[in-house]
């Protein structure tokens, strides 16, 4: 029991808050009704089936972890050609332009598919919506945090290396959080609520989003002038 | 600006749209012919025991003459809760509002104050037509991720197809003609769709040069207008399928689509048939994925003496019914017919589809029979025609123009335009609500539009 429990304790970061904001994130992309969830319940309801809710949701996870891990890869790719410090100003600088963008066009989703749809539409779908609406972006300066911590003092190749393995974990944390929330709402919005829910509680996430990615943006601005 | 919550009017199933509060005014387009007025929006108010009730309370004047406003839209509805494109922070605010003859457009602001609604952009023709391909704009609806107008003809011509194109949502602005394979559709009128299955269906009536200087009978009896409707993939926006019912079925109008979008059926509504007079509603049903036609009601036309017909009918000895305009109760139960010739609105009991029964039946006006009204005596000219149901199904209310040069051909005594209402019991049967008659005199008046939605503006994506 007690070697079970050294055994995590060795990789687990010194650092947790990039993993808590991993984890945070995924369980807000998960909440937004456009992500994911919403698309899965009136599946369900269409084809009078539980079960087509919770297998929806699948595909819709791995398209979310796939929008993100390209992310990722623009990440561990930047690392090996720019300096953590450079990134870092480019992240915080994105995210700004990016969340003033949405905060003007909040309300402009991009249009794909239409309501039949299979699983691979659902995949493509939803890595489209998560990449349009700066998913991926959002999550970069905890990315950046967990690249930091794990590199040591700026020893390049061996920051890489290590880097890219929490940053697997990290992606695959975010979309177990996601999955988890989508799964959790979707649960309560069809087994409690009901559909009324739609009408009455549906608070503007779209804005609520744009907001989200300033507030990030401005956390990342604040690293990049405190390194 | 932003709503932090969804627009109160927007439903996720038809079902919970019947238990909105009741529509407390409605939006009319009125047109006036012959060249001096403008055309107007009209604002009737429909609050029960408001000092006004049953009264124009605000007319909107265009700003140009001879739009011939026809059919009109909301801009936004129930469909911005569709999941794969929600929007549910729009609005419905905003009348989008075609002139079917000049091919502009209107977007009229109902929101500062939504009895004295205000015109905020107005779409020139020129533009409407170079960006769209398209001119004579006639139906819309709001869809999920856009607004969608269909269009009588072509840009550059009278005779070029008909179709569909697209607004923006938020700014209005034409975003481009809706088909990317048309096949060989031509004609276009009406059109709506079943969401949930990515269909979206359209009607034919006829090309401008047939309907614009009034119905040319040659082209009638030779069986030139629309007799097809056609079936759509609305994602990949190809024509599908198209089903030709019958060349003798001359002009199928109006779609009425299932509004819980598990049910795969809807209804079509043909004016006349040139080989008996009668007219008919019919509905389209899917079979081993392929789209049907079947006609379900048959209104034969009534007998007339010949001095009492208009020149065009008198070679006929016959009032043909000619159905104009027909639509669907909230929860698929109530089918409402306008029989403009004849002067009957028919209430049909249509919980099955293929065996819709009559349920109930109002007459006023009519060619021959001219019926007044409890607040206005014979001869009363026009009958029912634009037909409009309140979200929880309880009162219709109706109009009584078609087309400028239509009502002019079978009314030609010179057509007034008035509106009425109907109250429905919520196990079939109806009857004319006795104190509601609206007289707008010279002014003639078409579609009905009511404050957050009726019957034939939201589309749901959820089932009821």
């Amino acid at each position: 029991m007690v070697t079970l429990l050294q055994i995590p304790t060795v990789t687990l970061p010194e650092a947790v808050a990039p993993w808590l904001a991993v984890i945070a994130l995924g369980a807000f992309h998960g909440l937004n009704p456009g992500m994911g969830w919403l698309f899965a319940l009136s599946r369900g309801l269409q084809q009078h089936s539980e079960k087509v809710i919770w297998v929806s949701l699948l595909p819709i996870a791995v398209g979310h972890a796939a929008a993100i891990a390209a992310v990722v890869v623009l990440v561990f790719a930047g690392l090996q050609w720019i300096s953590l410090s450079a990134l870092r100003w480019l992240t915080a600088v994105l995210l700004l332009t990016f969340g003033f963008y949405k905060l003007a066009n909040y309300y402009r989703h991009p249009r794909w598919v239409g309501m039949k749809v299979g699983n691979r539409d659902l995949f493509f779908w939803s890595f489209l919506m998560a990449s349009a609406h700066g998913a991926g972006l959002m999550l970069v300066p905890a990315l950046l945090g967990l690249a930091d911590a794990h590199g040591g003092a700026h020893s390049g190749h061996h920051m890489a290396v290590s880097g890219s393995g929490n940053l697997v974990l990290a992606v695959v944390l975010h979309s177990l959080a996601m999955l988890l929330v989508m799964g959790a709402v979707a649960w309560i919005v069809y087994r409690k609520l009901g559909l009324a829910v739609l009408r009455q509680q549906w608070i503007n996430f779209d804005l609520i989003w744009a907001i989200a990615l300033l507030v990030v943006g401005a956390i990342a601005l604040y690293i990049a002038l405190a390194h | 600006m932003a709503l932090w919550k969804p627009d109160p009017s927007f439903y996720p199933s038809a079902k919970m749209a019947m238990q909105a509060p009741p529509e407390r005014h409605a939006y009319v387009a009125a047109l006036n012919t012959g060249g001096g007025k403008p055309d107007a929006i009209c604002v009737v108010d429909l609050e029960p025991g408001s000092d006004t009730y049953s009264q124009v309370v605000h007319t909107l004047e265009l700003p140009n003459i001879g739009d011939e406003l026809h059919h009109f839209g909301w801009n936004a509805c129930s469909s911005a809760l569709c999941p794969y494109a929600p929007h549910p922070h729009l609005e419905r605010r905003y009348l989008v509002v075609p002139g079917l003859r000049s091919s502009r457009i209107y977007i009229i602001d109902t929101k500062p104050d939504p009895r004295q609604p205000q015109i905020v952009k107005t779409l020139e023709p020129e533009t409407v037509m170079a960006k769209s391909g398209y001119s004579r704009p006639h139906t819309v609806h709001c869809g999920p991720d856009a607004i969608y107008v269909s269009a009588m003809g072509s840009a550059n011509g009278d005779d070029g197809p008909g179709g569909i194109f697209l607004l923006d949502h938020f700014s209005f602005e034409v975003v481009g003609p809706w088909e990317l394979d048309r096949g060989d559709q031509k004609l276009a009128y009406d059109f709506w769709w079943h969401l949930a299955e990515d269909v979206l269906i359209s009607s034919e009536w006829a090309k401008p040069s047939q309907f614009e200087n009034g119905l040319v009978p040659e082209d009638l009896l030779a069986n030139k207008y629309g007799h097809r409707i056609h079936f759509w993939d609305l994602r990949k926006r190809k024509l599908k399928q198209s089903v030709d019912i019958g060349a003798e079925h001359q002009m199928l109008l109006e779609l009425r689509p299932a509004h819980d979008p598990t049910k795969h059926y809807g209804f079509a509504g043909v004016v006349v048939s040139t080989e008996d007079l009668s007219a008919s509603v019919w509905t389209w049903y899917r079979e081993n994925d392929e789209w049907q036609m079947k006609k379900v009601i048959t209104i034969p036309p009534v007998p007339a003496d010949e001095a009492d017909l208009p020149p065009a009918l008198k070679p006929f000895k016959a009032v043909p019914p000619l159905v104009s305009d027909i639509d669907l109760s909230l929860d698929d139960r109530f089918l409402y017919v306008a029989c403009w010739g004849i002067g009957e609105l028919h209430q049909y009991d249509v919980s099955d589809p293929f065996n819709p029964k009559l349920t109930g039946k109002v007459e006023i006006g009519g060619i021959v029979a001219k019926k007044g009204h409890p607040k206005k005596s014979w001869p009363l000219l026009g009958a029912p025609q634009m037909v409009e149901i309140s979200r929880d199904g309880r009162r219709v209310y109706f109009t009584n123009s078609l087309y400028s040069s239509w009502d002019d051909q079978f009314y030609p005594e010179g057509m007034t335009g008035w509106m009425v209402k109907v109250n429905t019991d919520p196990d079939g049967g109806m009857r004319l609500d006795p104190d509601f008659f609206i007289d707008f005199g010279t002014t003639r008046v078409h579609q009905v539009r009511l404050e957050g939605g009726d019957a034939s503006t939201d589309s749901y994506c959820y089932p009821s």
